[in-house]
């Protein structure tokens, strides 16, 4: 049974990743569509992103004494200055581990 | 004029970068699979079959909860809807492709691909092979996750827990939008959209995901409208 569910799980995933490309033809998008469009990652990555740096483990609000909050904070400024994807990452992991083993 | 190889080996060379979070994720993924009491089997099988970190993990979590397999199936739908946006998006360059090359890019078609290789298809649409840009992308990536699922399923709690590995995945996503943050219209998008997400986090089916998502491209939607109506 669970693998028939993983299983329905992964032709799900497909479906949807594979629907769009096969259906939407040549030109169809719109200039307004084309505009949306170009917001989706500014409007589907926070739903990863802010619960994952707000939440606690149990899903409550964390709001002190959060070391995420400042490590992203930091990332942010970092990714700012380096225009750099991997000093973002890094910017924020090492203040990250620097706030929960030498400041906490 | 460059070959198809020259393109897919420019694809996988332009995901790297992006792919030193995902590494990191997948060993965790596996190590997590493991502590879960999945098996390696499944653990890995998740990785092959579905190909979507966050939704395996939610999978994985509602797997050992001993949720039923619909709300398991739906959770892992609403987290990948996103991919329908994607894919609307890369289906204007990828149209004119043969169903077999619409079925084999689909499978690698990724948060990380797409970032990596949308830019290049439209920017190089009519050369005709713009698509090997996704090929190596997407492909680059599934080896890699692949490969750090295995090496999480082997290291198992070898890993300490206590690194805080899972903030790499926020700090990916971060970084994909970090330059966007500074136009005022993407910040009100990723702060609607990010408060309803950590406001509605305990929905259910963690459909917490579609919801924000809603709410940040109905704000999207009326910056569109402002654009559109300026350009006029």
């Amino acid at each position: 049974m669970t693998w028939i569910t993983l299983i329905s799980a992964g032709i799900i995933t497909f479906l949807l990743r594979f629907s769009m490309i096969a259906l939407i033809k040549e030109n169809s998008l719109s200039e307004k569509t084309k505009i949306v469009l170009s917001y989706v990652p500014s409007a589907v990555f926070p739903a990863i992103i802010f619960p994952a740096i707000f939440l606690d483990n149990s899903g409550l609000l964390d709001l002190e004494n959060n070391p995420k909050i400042l490590a992203s904070i930091i990332a942010i400024i970092a990714g700012f200055m380096s225009k750099n994807i991997i000093a973002t990452i890094f910017a924020g992991l090492a203040s990250y581990w620097f706030l929960i083993f030498v400041y906490y | 004029m460059k070959t198809k190889s020259q393109i897919f080996i420019k694809g996988l060379l332009d995901v790297l970068p992006l792919l030193i979070p995902v590494f990191p994720f997948g060993v965790i993924y596996g190590v997590i699979g493991m502590e879960l009491g999945l098996g390696p089997y499944l653990t890995f099988a998740s990785s092959f079959i579905i190909f979507a970190g966050s939704s395996q993990l939610v999978f994985a979590q509602l797997l050992t909860a001993g949720a039923s397999p619909l709300v398991m199936i739906s959770s892992v739908a609403v987290i990948n809807a996103r991919h329908l946006l994607y894919g609307a998006v890369l289906s204007e360059y990828l149209n004119k492709l043969s169903i077999f090359w619409k079925l084999i890019l689909s499978y690698f078609m990724t948060d990380q691909a797409f970032a990596t290789s949308s830019k290049f298809l439209k920017s190089n649409q009519e050369t005709g092979i713009s698509h090997y840009h996704l090929l190596g992308s997407g492909f680059t990536l599934w080896f890699i996750w692949q490969a750090s699922t295995l090496l999480g399923i082997f290291l198992g709690a070898i890993v300490p827990e206590q690194l805080g590995l899972t903030f790499a995945i926020p700090l990916t996503f971060l970084s994909l939008i970090v330059s966007d943050l500074k136009k005022l219209d993407h910040l009100m998008v990723v702060l609607s959209s990010g408060l309803v997400a950590t406001f509605f986090y305990n929905t259910p089916l963690k459909s917490y995901v579609l919801l924000a998502a809603f709410v940040g491209m109905s704000v999207a939607y009326f910056f569109t409208l402002r654009i559109i109506k300026e350009n006029k």
